[in-house]
């Protein structure tokens, strides 16, 4: 398994929000043990998706200048689930963002029913205490694993782009 | 200028927040880490949202400092903050009741002067300036 919880891009405004689909499969392993009989996406994994995006958009404002790790989930509500079947829309706005890092409220929709919302920060660990092993190149986190590979959003089967995405400069 | 009610009220929020307390959890004498179960990444938290709930700049190591009891300081000596790191305590954390913590200068004792008070007194002195 790949750590990949989104699929694809949809929008990408450069330092103000992004938003990113997931589309809920039964081929995922873990689904037929959450839960056995009533195969449900795990919320933990919708909040990993959020902090993907979210991540991603914090990231780019900054030219990949720093190394972003999720810090804390503040607050998070959930109003349903999403089911095999089901196309989860992750919306992420950046609220804050700084030296330290950053946070975005973020929520999740299938269809125009709401999963969960709520909020996530990030720190920038190469400006956290200098004593942390933190020495690892944000570029090569996103670069080396492909995961900068969704920002291409989304090409048709013909090779054309299926959206025009609006990256930063 | 905001009245200490004022601050006090809006502290509050912010740890409501930051924390997920309740509101009668948030007394001034309770401390962040202990009474409120702040863990690091708390505090960066908390900045931020004191940042923007008092539209102030807090630059960093000013309301928390950092480093305070690490090994390389100098300042401890058989678990006990010295004269010397009380000065520097008094120096940095003028906001906090090192008073107090004189009386009884255990290194995990630093950890008590982090209380809502202290933040209240922070950002009054802050917001004075």
């Amino acid at each position: 398994m790949r750590w990949f919880w989104v699929d694809r891009f949809l929008e990408f405004e450069s330092g103000a929000y992004a938003k990113t689909i997931k589309n809920v499969s039964l081929a995922e392993e873990h689904l037929h043990d959450h839960f056995p009989g009533f195969a449900v996406m795990p919320n933990s994994l919708i909040i990993e998706g959020l902090a993907q995006t979210g991540g991603i958009l914090l990231g780019e404002s900054t030219g990949f200048a720093h190394v972003v790790v999720l810090a804390k989930v503040p607050k998070m509500r959930f109003h349903s689930w999403a089911c095999p079947g089901d196309t989860l829309t992750y919306t992420v706005t950046l609220v804050d963002a700084r030296n330290e890092g950053g946070t975005v409220e973020a929520t999740a929709y299938v269809g125009d029913r709401l999963v969960a919302e709520g909020e996530i920060m990030f720190a920038h660990a190469d400006q956290m205490a200098a004593d942390l092993p933190f020495d690892l190149d944000q570029r090569n986190v996103v670069f080396d694993v492909g995961l900068l590979d969704i920002l291409e959003v989304g090409k048709a089967g013909d090779g054309t782009k299926q959206f025009e995405a609006s990256p930063a400069s | 200028m905001a009245t200490s009610q004022e601050v006090f009220d809006k502290v509050q929020e912010t740890l409501i927040d930051a924390l997920g307390v309740d509101d009668d959890e948030v007394t001034p004498e309770a401390t962040l880490i202990g009474d409120l179960g702040a863990e690091s990444i708390d505090f960066l938290d908390i900045v931020f949202r004191l940042e923007k709930n008092f539209d102030i700049k807090i630059p960093r190591g000013e309301l928390f400092p950092e480093n305070l009891a690490g090994a390389e300081s100098g300042f401890i000596e058989d678990g006990m903050v010295t004269e010397k790191g009380i000065s520097e305590l008094r120096d940095r954390m003028p906001h906090a009741d090192i008073d107090a913590f004189a009386d009884d200068p255990k290194v995990e004792n630093i950890q008590e002067l982090f209380t809502v008070e202290m933040i209240c007194k922070f950002l009054e002195s802050k917001l004075k300036s």
